[in-house]
């Protein structure tokens, strides 16, 4: 089936099967690897990209559902050498280890800020639900989305 | 992972969607979230899928008279975020706003909540306490199922092969104070157990009472026996404790076992629960 999909801006027009999941269309269709693959059942969050401004969990998406909308993916989110305030957060923070986790959270958190600029601490963590990081504890995840939330607001 | 081949179809309207959906193997996507992870796992494996995802007729909340009407695609971010929900049927937003996590509550819908009936899930023994009403089109026509006949197993519930639910009718309980109070399981936040209340008081005294469990056995059940313990009393310490023995036995040998809790444990836990809703309230 022929789909229509911009991504991070740009539209691509592809031919696919109607089983292709959306992250494999975003790695495998147009290269984008910065969207990672944890779990492939749903829980991870790993995979977690926007459609039409919200988050998403890629892995639980078909490509032929996102066609006519708009994706944003980790790859979308600096402006040229201009870190996103989150990813910036995130390295100041060090709110990542391994970072097989990093974008995901990163997808989640920048959705989660837009219709919550000032969360507490407590908000933050139920926020991350549907995000696992295995290697830092949140600790400094959680610290990173504090201080992205304080420079966005400032 | 990757899902076995389907034929995908896009209707255009809930008379097309019903007549693709009457075809042998068909099946409906709205949010995917339930039906998507199954058809990863292979669990699923639909000939066709019929996505009415973009039925926007299917969308929307609102209140006519007494009764909130609330479309079958309606998120359960966008229920639990709905002032005509808080006022008229507060559980239920109480309810959606615990459903898994942000990603999951952006996508996924009601309709598709109901019509899985995992019995793990919360807007079904929120749905159940309220007396809501299931409307439904088919082949045949539409139907206005209530929510007592419409679940009737695990993952089963009183829906034709091709028939949608197109919208959810529930009395408005603005004139009742309501609470659902959950166990989330610690990873995918689907309810081990879960209670709902609905209750009005005069003078301090219960005259009206409601309650529903879920999580603890195959599909959401009305807790009779709690109801009575706790009907013309004056929610004092020992009713309380009498409606928490009566939930445990209202659940019975109903109550499920799985690698999670057993069946005691549920049992007991409803009765915690019971007890913290009617405290929230
Ligand atoms: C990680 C994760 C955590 C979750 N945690 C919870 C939780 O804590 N609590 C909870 O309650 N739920 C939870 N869920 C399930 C979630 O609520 C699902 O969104 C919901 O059960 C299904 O809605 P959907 O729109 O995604 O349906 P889909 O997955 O698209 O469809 C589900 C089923 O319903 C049918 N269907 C869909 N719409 C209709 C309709 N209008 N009429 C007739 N049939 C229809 C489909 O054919 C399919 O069989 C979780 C899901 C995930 C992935
Ligand atoms: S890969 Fe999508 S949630 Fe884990
Ligand atoms: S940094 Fe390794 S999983 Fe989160």
């Amino acid at each position: 089936m022929k789909v229509s999909i911009t991504v991070n801006g740009k539209l691509y027009v592809r031919d696919i099967e109607p089983r292709m999941l959306l992250v494999n269309f975003i790695r495998e269709e147009l290269g984008l690897t910065g969207t990672n693959v944890g779990c492939d059942t749903s829980q991870c969050g790993a995979c977690t990209v926007h459609m039409d401004g919200r988050a998403i969990k890629s892995c639980t998406c078909f490509a032929v559902q996102a066609d006519g909308r708009q994706v944003t993916t980790i790859e979308g989110m600096a402006s040229g050498d201009t870190l996103h305030p989150m990813q910036e957060a995130f390295w100041e923070k060090h709110g990542l280890q391994c970072g097989f986790c990093t974008p995901g959270m990163i997808m989640a958190t920048t959705a989660y800020l837009k219709d919550h600029p000032n969360p507490t601490e407590a908000e933050i963590r139920h926020a991350l639900d549907g995000n696992f990081c295995r290697c830092t504890g949140y600790q400094n995840i959680v610290a990173a989305v504090k201080t992205a939330a304080e420079k966005v607001g400032a | 992972m990757c899902p076995a081949s389907f034929d995908y179809h896009r209707p255009a309207s809930v008379a097309e969607a019903v007549q693709l959906l009457s075809r042998p193997g068909a099946k409906a996507l709205a949010g995917g979230h339930s039906l998507i992870p199954a058809m990863n796992l292979r669990v699923a494996q639909p000939g066709e899928l019929v996505d009415i995802g973009r039925l926007d007729v299917l969308r929307g909340i609102r209140v006519d008279g007494n009764r909130l009407i609330i479309g079958a695609l309606s998120t359960h971010a966008q229920i639990a975020a709905s002032p005509e929900v808080q006022k008229h049927c507060a559980a239920l937003a109480t309810a959606c706003s615990t459903v898994g996590d942000p990603a999951v509550r952006n996508w996924g819908t009601i309709g598709g909540n109901l019509a899985h009936a995992d019995p793990a899930s919360d807007p079904p023994t929120v749905v159940l306490a309220c007396d809501a009403v299931i409307h439904t089109q088919g082949e045949n026509g539409q139907r206005a199922i209530k929510a007592a006949d419409f679940f009737v197993d695990v993952f089963t519930v009183d829906l034709q092969p091709g028939e949608l639910i197109t919208s959810i009718e529930i009395p408005s309980q603005s004139h009742r104070r309501m609470a659902y109070v959950k166990l989330p399981h610690p990873a995918s936040r689907y309810a081990v157990v879960g209670v709902c209340v609905s209750m009005h008081t005069s003078g301090g005294v219960c005259d009206q009472i409601a309650i529903a469990v879920g999580g603890a056995t195959a599909k959401a059940t009305r807790a009779t026996g709690a109801q009575s313990a706790l009907l013309g009393s004056l929610l004092e310490a020992e009713a309380l404790e009498a409606a928490a023995i009566a939930i445990s036995a209202d659940i019975g040998d109903q109550a499920v076992s799985d690698i999670y809790a057993n069946a005691t444990y549920r049992r007991a836990m409803a009765g915690v629960l019971l007890k913290r809703a009617v405290k929230a309230l």
